[in-house]
């Protein structure tokens, strides 16, 4: 009886570190955002309860709407290119040569990088009176491209910037789902004289289907959270054509100094990030049995 | 990597593999380049990169007094804190939820595990608030603590340690060892390979932070790299000029660099992984 005691209080003893702070830095602040956001709040500390007000405010704030749309766009323009860039790369790598090996840790290198490295790359790149693009075009006697100030073209230049620094993840999920694909079906295939397009059709893309699930809906979440990129390279500039939700939220907070309508605009997007990882779990469910 | 499932590329597919590679070689080539040119000739025109002269001066002058060697060494201490940190407390609550028993267990490994759901925003301005009452902003605890929490360590060491036989466990028991030394003697040895793969993940999520670091330290020098940069990058045209600039990025990224070449073993694992979920 003893011994089952000691037991027990043995393994509350090997959880509880973990626990005590998940409970403290993470549960906590969870509940704590539900509150703020239903009060009008600075980053000091006063507090007026003020219902579902700030919700109503955000419903009507043509400039959260405009970061929503920006925030969708983005992630419009990223997801779909950055899964079909990735799964070709796979598919081209996916084979022993040392040619191969390099190229997959080329295009990896991008990932292990900051935000912050990136902008400051990609900076240089883009921007007309420095950069790298610039330069080409000038040399053959173009003007340079304003990628950084132009309101049509902010976006486009955030979604390809990101889409250099992600593209490492996705490759090497799909490399990881393609070697797990038994040789033999191929091998039957090619007995069957079945071409390189039916092979990807009929046999490389099913087997794919959970990876592929997995990262669309990893990078629509990631996507969705665009941060840095936004805030260093653009400044969510010109007048909020390329500001995101988090920008907006980070702004609110720590320059408006609105906590609770922050908190409010964060609660929304948090629902935004569940309903996509929901989605998935959704996906990959039903069908799991195969 | 298995060759039989690849048959030659065509010239289409090679075409675009190369062009692909020169798109994601180029802006690395370019800023290495601009990091070996004088302030001066960048300031002209920063074509002047594809000529000669090149000078060490931008990474002599990082070396000789720039914040950017603080802010690596205070990269280096939340780095290494976050991962020893989450290295431990995961690998206790991966063995108690594991191998003990303790009333409401399963009830509060799903609890930990709903934790995945919940994405940093969802928590930051209220837990910007909390450590500011703790006065634990500009601090080292209070850069390392949120990257303590994440659930994914406890999930994944939880997953390691019932994937061990238990015949070890029962066979240490009977030796009369306590489940401290089981834990400690019998069981962490052959764990290793998941602690490489959690700590190098740990450690690169936690080098290149941004948000959180942003909004803690505020003050110049509790800044990490990150942070640092994006602070010089924003005061860029007051200061030191592009070369400068460009040295900077380049002696960032060593470490990290550095740390991906040598883990790349683990990475690649900890991706398998993932995708067999």
């Amino acid at each position: 009886m003893a011994d089952a005691r000691a037991r027990r209080l043995a393994g509350i003893a090997f959880v509880a570190p973990f626990l005590t702070l998940y409970v403290v830095i993470l549960v906590c602040p969870l509940l704590m955002g539900i509150g703020i956001s239903l009060h009008r709040a600075d980053l000091f500390g006063a507090r007026t309860f003020v219902g579902f007000d700030n919700y109503a405010r955000l419903l009507v704030d043509p400039v959260f709407h405009q970061a929503i749309g920006n925030t969708l766009l983005l992630t419009l323009m990223i997801v779909p290119a950055l899964t079909a860039i990735t799964l070709g790369l796979a598919l081209a790598l996916n084979r022993g040569t040392v040619a191969a090996a390099w190229l997959r840790g080329l295009f990896f290198s991008s990932s292990v990088l900051s935000v912050t490295i990136v902008t400051l790359i990609w900076r240089f790149i883009l921007t007309p009176d420095a950069g790298l693009v610039a330069e080409i075009l000038e040399a053959s006697g173009r003007a340079p491209i304003p990628f950084l100030s132009d309101p049509d073209l902010t976006i486009p230049a955030l979604a390809i910037t990101t889409i250099w620094w992600s593209i490492g993840l996705p490759m090497m999920l799909f490399l990881a789902g393609l070697q797990q694909i038994p040789q033999d079906i191929y091998e039957a295939a090619a007995l069957d004289k079945a071409g390189a397009w039916t092979r990807f059709r009929r046999i490389t893309l099913p087997s794919l289907r959970r990876t592929l699930i997995l990262v669309v809906m990893l990078q629509t979440a990631a996507q969705l959270q665009l941060f840095g990129q936004a805030q260093l390279l653009t400044a969510g500039g010109p007048s909020g054509a390329s500001r995101p939700m988090v920008l907006f939220i980070y702004e609110v907070a720590f320059v408006r100094w609105e906590l609770g309508y922050a908190s409010a605009a964060a609660e929304i997007l948090f629902m935004l990030v569940l309903a996509a990882t929901l989605l998935q779990y959704w996906a990959v469910r039903p069908r799991e049995d195969q | 990597m298995s060759a039989a499932a690849a048959p030659r590329l065509s010239p289409v597919a090679l075409m675009l593999v190369i062009l692909g590679a020169a798109i994601m070689a180029a802006p690395l080539l370019w800023t290495l380049l601009l990091s070996f040119k004088p302030n001066a000739d960048l300031m002209r025109d920063s074509g002047t990169a594809f000529s000669a002269p090149y000078t060490l001066e931008n990474y002599a002058a990082i070396l000789q007094g720039s914040s950017l060697v603080r802010w690596l060494v205070n990269s280096l201490i939340v780095s290494l804190g976050t991962t020893i940190g989450v290295l431990i407390l995961a690998s206790l609550a991966g063995y108690g939820f594991a191998r003990l028993d303790f009333p409401f267990r399963r009830t509060l490994f799903v609890f930990v595990l709903l934790g995945l759901a919940v994405p940093e925003q969802a928590v930051i301005l209220p837990r910007h608030q909390l450590f500011a009452w703790l006065g634990l902003h500009n601090s080292y605890p209070g850069l390392i603590l949120p990257g303590l929490v994440g659930p994914f360590g406890v999930f994944f060491m939880t997953q390691y340690f019932r994937a061990i036989p238990k015949e070890l466990d029962e066979a240490a028991m009977l030796d009369g060892a306590s489940r401290l030394t089981i834990f400690w003697k019998v069981l962490l040895p052959l764990t290793w390979p998941a602690q490489a793969t959690l700590g190098v993940f740990t450690f690169l999520g936690s080098w290149n932070d941004y948000w959180w670091p942003l909004i803690s330290a505020t003050r110049s020098d509790r800044f990490t790299l990150t942070i640092g940069l994006a602070s010089s990058q924003m005061n860029y045209a007051q200061t030191s000029g592009l070369g400068f600039l460009m040295a900077q990025a380049v002696f960032a990224s060593v470490p990290i660099l550095i740390v991906y070449v040598v883990f790349q073993k683990q990475i690649v694992r900890a991706m398998a992984g993932t995708a067999a979920r």
